[in-house]
């Protein structure tokens, strides 16, 4: 056997074996540890651009741990859809560690350790083809979220670390629920082979694989952040460390994933007395999502809810893609995924920078210091501000472009265009307003009025001027980075909606999969 | 057999969910223990109930119990076992941290005035 056969498992396997190696580097240098990481990190790159190559004919490997043929042994499959989101995470996974490395992984102990093991977890889910499987790598990837939101303590961090903890705790015991569910009615667990027998499920069993269905659909809603399960977002995201809420940006993807894979596959318009299951709440509760996720953008008072709102809404823009159905709306969602990613993290990793300007005023929205290094950062925050409220030239506009286009045939066609026009609108008023509240209405740090009336010392005064600490290039790199990112979405933008419109019809035609995995035409 | 099952697992979510939605971290984490054996239990039943039969294959069987479930059951349990001690000791962090084990981390004298 090549050894090329098993690349489908090596982005599962070298994270782990990253995170192992870590665990007993922890007596090590600090920087052997951020070394390795690094390292570990930047091979998926290569990994996911060979699995990416593999993919985009239209192949779809799949890899049968144990030799063992589907439906009997776990399979990994590796299609478009999957290499894209492995190319997708990846990229970000290295430039929210190049932040991490630069401090903030001494907060607390094992993060590189945590960090790895939420990597292995997130690929881990994207390609495998066993829904108990997904759930597993669900836990393993939520149980290192856990430790990386809690990195470093403190008050509001655990407060909102428990909120977490206890909601996605309940989401996994509904996970189980339903997988139990539909093992109990098909006696399988291999989406695959899921897929074929819900095709065939009698009138009796009708009432109990909706309610499954449903049930994981309310999971997998828990994890995209969709309304009404959005709450735990803004304040997860909002307390925890700048490089953890970057690499999160991903984790709502997770949820976003499993609904297009769950309900294209097992649930599309191929499933018999099961199809289309999800057509009438996905894209309403996605518009929902995207209007009140908008509201909270506009009311937050400091920029770091500000992102996690922005998240929310771009989790509602994605899932009205998904849920509008046409292999042009899944396109455009498919287009839009990276964009809001990478653009989210940006806007995280830039409000960390800031509030370290403004010293004492951190991100909340009032008027504080002139802070050092303001053309830099109110340069990098305009950018990544046009790329999120989805302006020309930035690749935002062009999901978002592809995506009204394709809703013109949907019977949901003037809520969508009102909506996503009138959101865009409302992130366009409440940036610019955060932007010039931040950069303009400044006054110098010597003179701060407003510093000395709170504290009343002189003492207080001197060190709140040298507290503003100008940002740092290393800091502001991996912001740029991801904004050239960004901006690749739009150079390229041609071959890279190809590939969304190539992916969105490998979805649309489960069959494909369904050989692939069982190896025969059932 | 049937009906004790599912009266078993029903009661067990219903006391679940109720101690979850509680507003003290002690109570919330019995909820969500409670809850995690009622979907072990569930679980555990999708392979149908069968007595006296073994799961692995033998020359003397009479009939097969379903193995899969069973493997199933135990992965949720490892699972649900470490999720357990996780949110025990995240607990008894936050009570330390926020100074009283509100999930909220608030006083009761401000949750009346909130």
């Amino acid at each position: 056997m090549n050894w090329l056969d098993h690349l489908p498992i090596l982005p599962v396997v070298l994270p782990l074996i990253a995170g192992i190696v870590l665990l007993g580097l922890r007596s090590r240098s600090l920087a052997v540890q951020r070394g390795v990481s690094l390292v570990a990190a930047l091979a998926l790159i290569p990994l996911a651009i060979a699995l990416v190559q593999t993919a985009s004919d239209g192949t779809q490997l799949v890899y049968q741990l144990g030799n063992w043929a589907a439906p009997y042994g776990i399979v990994l499959v590796v299609d478009r859809l999957a290499a894209w989101l492995l190319l997708t995470t990846a990229l970000l996974a290295v430039f929210a560690l190049l932040v991490a490395i630069r401090g903030s992984d001494t907060q607390g102990r094992h993060f590189h350790v945590l960090f790895q093991l939420q990597l292995f977890g997130l690929n881990g889910a994207f390609l495998t083809g066993d829904l108990f499987n997904l759930f597993v790598f669900f836990e393993i990837l939520l149980l290192a979220s856990y430790g990386l939101l809690l990195h470093g303590g403190g008050r509001q961090r655990v407060k909102a670390g428990l909120h977490f903890v206890v909601i996605n705790l309940v989401g996994s015991t509904l996970f189980l629920f339903a997988v139990g569910t539909l093992y109990g009615v098909t006696g399988t667990l291999n989406m695959a082979d899921l897929a074929v027998k819900l095709a065939a499920t009698p009138p009796d069993n009708l009432a109990l694989v909706q309610s499954a269905g449903l049930l994981l659909f309310a999971v997998f809603a828990l994890k995209a952040a969709l309304l009404p399960l959005y709450l735990w977002l803004p304040a997860a995201y909002a307390h925890t460390s700048a490089p953890v809420a970057a690499l999160f940006a991903i984790m709502t993807k997770v949820g976003a994933y499993s609904i297009l894979r769950v309900y294209t596959l097992m649930f599309g318009d191929d499933a018999g007395p099961v199809a289309n299951l999800l057509d009438p709440w996905l894209a309403p509760l996605a518009l929902a999502t995207l209007t009140l996720g908008m509201l909270g953008v506009v009311a937050s008072t400091t920029l770091r809810q500000q992102a996690a709102y922005l998240v929310v809404a771009s989790i509602g823009s994605l899932l009205l893609a998904f849920g509008l159905g046409s292999p042009d709306a899944i396109a455009a969602g498919l287009y839009y995924l990276p964009h809001s990613t990478f653009a989210a993290a940006a806007l995280f990793l830039l409000t960390d920078s800031i509030s370290r300007a403004r010293g004492e005023f951190a991100d909340r929205f009032e008027s504080g210091p002139e802070m050092p290094g303001a053309r830099v950062l109110g340069g990098l925050f305009f950018v990544a501000a046009v790329a999120i409220a989805g302006l020309p030239p930035l690749s935002g506009f062009l999901g978002k472009f592809m995506l009204l286009k394709a809703a013109l045939d949907s019977p949901l066609m003037p809520w969508v265009w009102s909506i996503v026009l009138v959101t865009g609108l409302l992130s366009m008023i409440a940036l610019a307003r955060s932007g010039s509240l931040l950069f303009y209405r400044t006054h110098s740090p010597y003179d701060s009025t407003r510093a000395s009336a709170r504290s009343g010392s002189e003492s207080f005064r001197a060190h709140d001027a040298a507290s503003l600490t100008p940002p740092s290039m290393a800091a502001l790199a991996p912001v740029g980075g991801l904004l050239l990112l960004v901006a690749g979405l739009v150079i390229w933008a041609g071959p890279l909606s190809d590939y969304a419109s190539a992916t969105a019809a490998q979805l649309l035609a489960p069959q494909q999969y369904i050989e692939a995995v069982l190896g025969r035409t059932p | 057999m049937e009906m004790l099952i599912a009266l078993v697992i029903g009661v067990l979510t219903a006391g679940g969910v109720f101690l979850a939605l509680r507003g003290q971290t002690f109570p919330v984490v019995l909820g969500l223990t409670l809850m995690s054996y009622a979907v072990n239990l569930f679980l555990f039943v999708m392979g149908r109930l069968a007595i006296g039969v073994p799961p692995v294959i033998s020359d003397a069987a009479a009939g097969y119990t379903d193995p899969l479930p069973q493997a199933l059951v135990l992965t949720a349990i490892v699972i649900s076992f470490g999720m357990t001690a996780f949110v025990i000791v995240l607990a008894l962090k936050a009570r330390a941290e926020l100074g009283n084990d509100h999930v909220d981390g608030r006083h009761h004298n401000e949750d009346r005035h909130a």
